[in-house]
Formats: structure tokens, sequence, C-alpha cells
């Protein structure tokens, strides 16, 4: 397939049919509605299931039941709404199954805007719900990376029986730029554990959340954290820009990676040298680009739609061993690239004294 | 070379329109592109803008703060906008509905009535096409196989009586002197 141009909400979605998704379950919220539009329209022609459901929880819980036999299911939604899967987020957890939720930020808290945010960080990285666990967090920075991390999400989804959820924005949602969606037979994991009827020749699956023995639920804890650490050391990606020679380390993700990239350009022709460490895994974090960068970085400038939610992973990452800076903007608003400009002039100026 | 589109008016003007078409456009000619439109309440009839960036170069921030061609369709986006335009950049106003000038005098400015040529030509909805036109001939990219193929990526192959009036709108802007 060449490239075509397409919408990320759009490119998302085929990728996700692509990857073998014949299940999605929604419900309209602006910025990510054409994810719901497309799938409406593409599923019944391949025979495939596009179910508008009566809410998000709705939606959540019935992708709960398809990945409980074993097939790719999907939902998608923008901030409220994924507050509102919350439940459904933990029991997939800790039923250990695997699912793709794809949340197009917009600005928060309550109902707050439309416009693209990126205020759900902590949410996608800390607590989508409750008790402990985990979700792959993915942050696609262009439309090629909403369909990739897409297919790459429903990968590591099935391969650590999780989920995978895309932590896209408003601006990546509705931005079109040519995209090439691989054309390959999806990837095919084990799923030996789904419920799918014995035949009367096997003991039957259970998938369940529910476990009143706390020494087995104490098990289940260890075992699934023992998978994370898994995953941490061999799943963590992210994007180095212009680091090799750097001495100011700028940190963003999604669209502000792509404003911030403008401002680096500006900034290297005015003689400084400064690059960028651009997470695509939030979850884990790239620990270790971080540190790899506080080596020869004296400091470190988070950009971010939001209030800084970022910072923190970063000042673990290098265990505070140089200070880190905020340039953000809240509410739906995007920093301007002459916003980072002024902040990475403003740290070389003054050697990255945080204000 | 890069070029900065942003293209401004009322929601229902076809402005999204107009920059899927340069897109387009842009991307049959091996460009780097991008499309970005404002979304939400404001595209049902308040003001809606779209930016569209055509590069040689891979395009960094797909938001266009500051273009060098700026296309105009009401009156408040030539407020909000005039500001922004680089120095040395283009402003094309539909001077139908726009009823000052420009007052920057570092930028070139083309007034266009479009959206009256558009209504005396039978073709209301595609003053938005007519600018497009002009700016394509001022910009020297108005070869006319690029044109019509990219037109054929942006009208539905349902109704190809589209893609007639949207070229004759094309061709009207392309001749407006």
């Amino acid at each position: 397939m060449s490239k075509v141009l397409m919408k990320g909400n759009e490119a998302l979605a085929e990728a996700a049919i692509k990857a073998g998704c014949r299940h999605y379950f929604g419900y309209p919220i602006t910025p990510q509605t054409e994810v719901a539009a497309y799938m409406a329209k593409r599923m019944p022609k391949i025979g495939g299931v596009f179910l508008q459901a009566e809410s998000e929880i709705a939606a959540i819980n019935m992708v709960y039941g398809v990945a409980s036999a074993g097939l790719r299911a999907m939902t998608s939604s923008s901030s409220p709404g994924i507050s509102l899967k919350s439940e459904g987020l933990s029991y997939l957890a800790g039923a250990d199954l695997p699912a793709l939720v794809v949340n197009v930020q917009r600005g928060g808290p309550g109902l707050g805007g439309i416009q693209p945010s990126q205020s759900d960080y902590y949410q996608a990285t800390r607590g989508a719900g409750h008790g402990d666990f985990h979700m792959i967090v993915l942050a696609p920075a262009s439309v090629q990376e909403m369909a990739d991390l897409t297919m790459k999400g429903f990968d590591l989804a099935d391969k650590y029986r999780m989920t995978s959820m895309i932590l896209a924005d408003g601006t990546m949602g509705q931005m079109m730029e040519p995209v090439e969606i691989r054309e390959s037979a999806p990837n095919q994991y084990d799923k030996s554990w789904a419920v799918t009827g014995t035949d009367m020749k096997r003991k039957h699956n259970i998938v369940n959340s529910l476990s009143l023995d706390p020494y087995e639920l104490e098990t289940f804890n260890f075992e699934r954290y023992e998978r994370y650490r898994k995953i941490e050391e061999t799943e963590t990606m992210a994007e180095e820009y212009l680091m090799d020679d750097a001495e100011i380390c700028v940190a963003a993700f999604g669209i502000a990676a792509r404003v911030a990239k403008n401002a680096i350009v500006e900034a290297r022709r005015q003689g400084v040298k400064v690059g960028m460490v651009r997470p695509i895994t939030l979850w884990p974090f790239p620990k270790a680009a971080m540190a790899r960068a506080a080596g020869h970085c004296r400091a470190f400038l988070s950009v971010e739609l939001n209030m800084g939610q970022m910072v923190d992973d970063i000042r673990l990452a290098i265990e505070c061993s140089r200070p880190v800076a905020l340039c953000n903007r809240a509410g739906g608003i995007i920093p301007s690239s002459e916003e980072v400009y002024k902040r990475i002039m403003e740290i070389a100026q003054n050697g990255g004294a945080d204000k | 070379m890069t070029h900065q589109f942003l293209i401004a008016g009322f929601g229902g003007q076809g402005l999204l329109f107009a920059g899927k078409f340069m897109v387009n456009k842009g991307m049959l000619e091996g460009k780097e592109v991008t499309w970005l439109p404002s979304y939400g309440p404001e595209m049902r009839g308040g003001t809606a803008n779209c930016s569209v960036i055509i590069s040689d170069e891979p395009v960094g921030s797909p938001i266009v703060d500051h273009p060098d061609v700026l296309m105009v369709m009401n009156r408040p986006s030539l407020d909000k906008y005039e500001s922004a335009v680089q120095p040395g950049g283009m402003i094309f106003v539909d001077s139908t509905l726009i009823d000052r000038r420009v007052e920057r005098t570092d930028v070139t400015t083309f007034y266009v009535p479009a959206t009256a040529m558009a209504s005396e030509s039978g073709i209301t909805t595609l003053a938005n096409m007519i600018l497009t036109g002009k700016i394509l001939k001022e910009l020297g990219q108005f070869d006319e196989a690029g044109v019509e193929n990219a037109l054929r990526k942006v009208v539905s192959a349902k109704h190809p009586e589209m893609y007639e009036i949207n070229l004759k709108a094309l061709t009207m802007g392309r001749d407006y002197e």
C-alpha cells in the first residue's frame, strides 16, 4: 500500500482492522469520534462488529467480554469517557486480558473542553483504575505513529496479556498526514487461556478478576509485576533527536514534541546545543534515555500540554541530578514553538535553574 | 522550500476542503505535508481555520502560527490573523465578504471578489476554490495536470459533476486579475 492522506483517528482505526481487530465498541465524544465513524463504515463490510454502546462503561465491558474469548477488541474515547472506563480497565488488568484502549485527550478536569490536551498523563501511567497495575502507554507523534503504534499496541497486549493504551491528543486525532498502513497478516499469540468452549475435551478456563484468597491474590500481583519488569527491560521506546552533543535536553511527547522540534531547530541555528528525548512509551518510561542525557546535559526542559505531569518521571529517571524546567500550556492550548524557543534560550543563558 | 498556509473564515465555506485539495496536490508532487483543522463548535457557524504545510523537508509542528500564505473569507479572520503573516508573505482576501483593506504594507495582498464571482457563475459554494486557484497561480503552482490529479483525489467519484465545477472555480481564480 502506498502512502495515503488520512486523519490520525482514521489511520488508527484502519490500522486496528489490519491488526485483526474485528470488535469495536465505543461511544461518541470529541475529538475521537472519527474512530467510531470509520469503524461504523468498515466493520460491517468485513464481517466485523461495530457497536455503539449505551455508555462508555458498557463499551469497556464489551471489550472485556470479547477479550475473554481470545479475540482482539478495542474501544476509544476522550478524557471524560476514559474516566468512566476506569473500572473496566482495572478488571481487564485483574483478569490479565489483552485489550487496546484509545484516549484522544481533551482538556480537563471534568467535562473540560474539547481542544487538545495531555492532562491524562498521570491517569494513563499511574492511576487508570484501582489496584496495583500498569497499562502499556503509547504516545504517537504523527499520523504514521497513530497507525504503527496501534498495531504494536495489539501485539504487546497479546504478548503480555494486558491493556495497551494509545494516549493521543486532539491534534493527533484530527490532523492529516501521508500514512502507509502496513499490510501483513496479524501476529498470532498463544491464547490457550481463552474461554472458547471446552468441547468436553479439556478442563474449562476461567477468566476472572476475583480472588478471595489473599495468598493467591498476592501471587497474581507478584507475577504481574514480574511481567512488568520484563516489559520495562525490553519494550521501552524513545526517539533521541540531536542528542549526541546536546547540553540541554527537551523532553516532550505527542504534539508537544512536534512543536518542540521547530524550537530546537531554531535554537540550534543560534548555536545552542539542544536536543530532545521523545518518549514513545510513557509507561514504561524511557528512564535509560533520560539518564544517558543527564550524562552530558546540564538541564532538562519538559514541554507539555498539562501542568507538568511528566516532570516527576524525568526527575526520577535522572535521580534529580539536573534541574528540570517546564514549558507548558493547559486547558486545550498548545505551546507555540516561540514559547518553547524562549524557554530554551532562557535555560541556555542562566544555566538551567528552574523558575 | 516550505509553504505554511492558513485558511480561515466561517464554518461551511469549504475551508477544510480547500486545504485538503492543497495538501493532496502537495503529496502527489512528492512533498512532505500536514493538514490540521480547527474542530468543535467553531465548525458550526463560528470561525474555522485550517493549517496546511507543504515542504521539501519533514514537517515539525503541524500548527501554522505564522503563515506565509493567508487566505481569509471573513472579517474576523482577517482581523485575527493579519498580524501573524510572515513579512513578505501573501494575503488572499475574499473582497465580497470583507469590507476593509489589509493594513500591512510588508505583505502582498490580493483582493478577489470570490463569493460574488461564484454566485454569478452559478457555483455559489465554490468561492473557496476560486481563491485557491488564485493562490496557486500567484505561487506559480497552477500546473493543470497537478491540479486535475489533486482534484480527483478530493472529489467523490460518486459526484463527477463536482469535479467539473471545482475545476471551473479553480480556473476562474487563476484567470482573475
